[in-house]
């Protein structure tokens, strides 16, 4: 288990938490602007509010 | 896509939200009410009456629970169960258990109120609660917890909208934090007392881990949740960009996880742990700003209803207080900044351009919106809804640019020195110089709570209308059918 002692180095840590998260972000990005066909299926998504829309708008 | 043939009414379960929506009001002019009064405490002291029951430092926890976790929780049950439902398309998953978080949550609130003005107090902020409160806390929030994620797994649409994932980020944050934070040994088993089970500094850190938090799930997050709803349907267009909301989400509830340290610059905990707070509290400008900027492009096309529309207004207005906010607490947490601002009179109004102008403003145009539908009937008066956005409006500006001269002139007094390095004013000499603010403070207050009663008597009468209406309609179906009859 002597490599957990690798973990507790801030050194080792600190570098490591900003890849991960980096890259996590990174790849939330080009997930949601990536391809324009997955752009088109999140974008239709935006109706959904408007989807149960029932006699009830009497405003 | 699922389409729905029963009325809304009948689908979903409304009567829950009923409740919380009107409670949401209830908890709004008490709480504001005793927010004014301590306010007024402040400015003429003799107010606190030598009463320890009435004092200030009991009062205050009871205005900050009954507004934070009264109306503002009250208003997220409310609304939550709302868009849940119509953006599910499903039912709650269960009446009995929503209707146990209506009656344990309002118990909460009335319980903690009893508990602060007897003098019982955990003296943490915004979870003053003692442990036997905490642990109706609980269960309430499980209870809440089943019922939504279970209504998700219900649905009838295939994706769940962006609303939900703000709300679920908000009662999952809420959670975890509410039981670390108040992770406690009681002093036995029949006294209100408990000791915490951190000290020192980690456990002013689990504090503001808590507390800032607080303010970035509870009053951040799930209002956003609202503003993806409400703001789409009130201005009767979908959202900017669903795709920026995905990334505002994700951004938004990874950086303020980190943040809550910048509460506690120049003491003793380390100062790498408050510059990290303060470096992610910059960061976090830009999912903030990327999220106001998709709620106000929302009407982009449309912006003529910002003169039309006096509930739309609430919104944008909300959203707008929300940028300013959110731009005012990064540079707040830059530690220079810090310096001057700590511990005065600005925080208080920082947090209150966000609670006034934001928190409460997108609930009050949410609740214009929902609660005519929610009793099938119109608005009973437009020009109220006006009246009460100018008071609201007015009391915000009074309250927060009372307290930014407040507290600038406290931070600036208080590091005065003269030429030998002593101290040039006392303690008392700042307070003294406070009073012309304090009682332009409670005037802001006053004004955001009369724009409060001026929307809870336009919501009686739409009430009551709708119970005409339906009145009115039974009775000309019934001489119908005796027509028919004849």
């Amino acid at each position: 288990m002597e490599w957990l002692d690798w973990f507790s180095r801030p050194e080792n840590t600190k570098p490591l938490a900003l890849l991960i998260f980096f890259v996590t972000f990174v790849g939330i990005v080009l997930y949601v602007y990536g391809s324009k066909k997955r752009s088109k299926r999140l974008e239709s998504y935006k109706d959904i509010p408007f989807q149960d829309d029932a006699p009830d708008n009497k405003d | 896509m699922a389409a729905t043939t029963l009325a809304p009414a009948e689908q979903y379960n409304f009567d829950i939200v009923k409740k919380f929506a009107v409670m949401a009001l209830v908890w709004a002019v008490v709480g504001m009410s005793v927010g004014v009064y301590i306010a007024s405490e402040l400015a003429w002291p003799f107010l606190n009456f030598d009463s320890p029951y009435i004092s200030f430092g009991r009062l205050r926890p009871v205005h900050t629970g009954a507004v934070i976790f009264g109306f503002g929780g009250s208003a997220l049950f409310a609304t939550s169960y709302y868009v849940v439902q119509r953006t599910c398309q499903a039912r709650l998953i269960s009446d009995g258990m929503a209707s146990f978080t209506f009656w344990g949550w309002q118990s909460v609130i009335v319980l903690a109120a009893l508990s602060y003005v007897s003098g019982y107090s955990q003296g943490r902020e915004y979870a003053e609660m003692e442990w036997p409160i905490d642990i109706l806390i609980e269960v309430v929030w499980v209870a809440y917890l089943i019922v939504y994620v279970g209504t998700i797994m219900r649905r009838k649409q295939p994706h769940i909208y962006v609303a939900n994932w703000f709300y679920l980020s908000f009662i999952l944050a809420t959670a975890l934090l509410h039981t670390f934070n108040n992770l406690a040994v009681p002093v036995d088993l029949f006294s209100m007392k408990s000791y915490s089970l951190f000290s020192g500094t980690q456990d002013a850190m689990t504090q503001w881990w808590y507390g800032h938090n607080a303010v970035g799930f509870f009053l951040t997050a799930a209002f956003l949740g609202m503003m993806y709803y409400f703001v789409p349907k009130q201005a009767g267009r979908p959202i900017y960009s669903y795709r920026l909301s995905i990334v505002h989400f994700w951004a938004l509830g990874f950086m303020y996880m980190w943040v809550g340290a910048h509460h506690l610059h120049w003491t003793a905990l380390p100062d790498w742990t408050s510059t990290l707070a303060a470096t992610f509290s910059i960061l976090l400008l830009m999912p903030s700003w990327g999220g106001m900027i998709n709620g106000i492009m929302t009407l982009s096309g449309a912006w003529d209803k910002l003169r039309t529309d006096p509930v739309m207004r609430f919104m944008i207005v909300a959203l707008s207080f929300y940028g300013m906010s959110t731009f005012e607490g990064p540079m707040m947490s830059l530690k220079e900044v810090n310096a001057l601002s700590h511990y005065t009179d600005w925080t208080v109004g920082h947090v209150h351009s966000g609670a006034l102008g934001w928190v409460a403003m997108i609930s009050f145009g949410s609740l214009y919106h929902m609660i005519p539908r929610l009793w099938d009937t119109r608005l009973y008066s437009a020009r109220l809804v006006e009246v009460h956005f100018w008071l609201a409006t007015i009391g915000i500006l009074l309250y927060i640019i009372a307290m930014w001269i407040s507290g600038i002139t406290q931070g600036l007094m208080w590091r005065a020195t003269d030429e030998f390095g002593n101290l040039q004013y006392s303690f008392v000499e700042s307070v003294a110089a406070m009073i012309p603010f304090y009682i332009m403070r409670a005037v802001g207050g006053a004004f955001f709570l009369t724009g409060t009663v001026v929307m809870v008597y336009n919501i009686y009468m739409t009430i009551r209308q709708a119970g005409q209406e339906e009145a009115a309609l039974e009775a000309k179906l019934a001489a119908k059918m005796a027509n028919a009859g004849a």
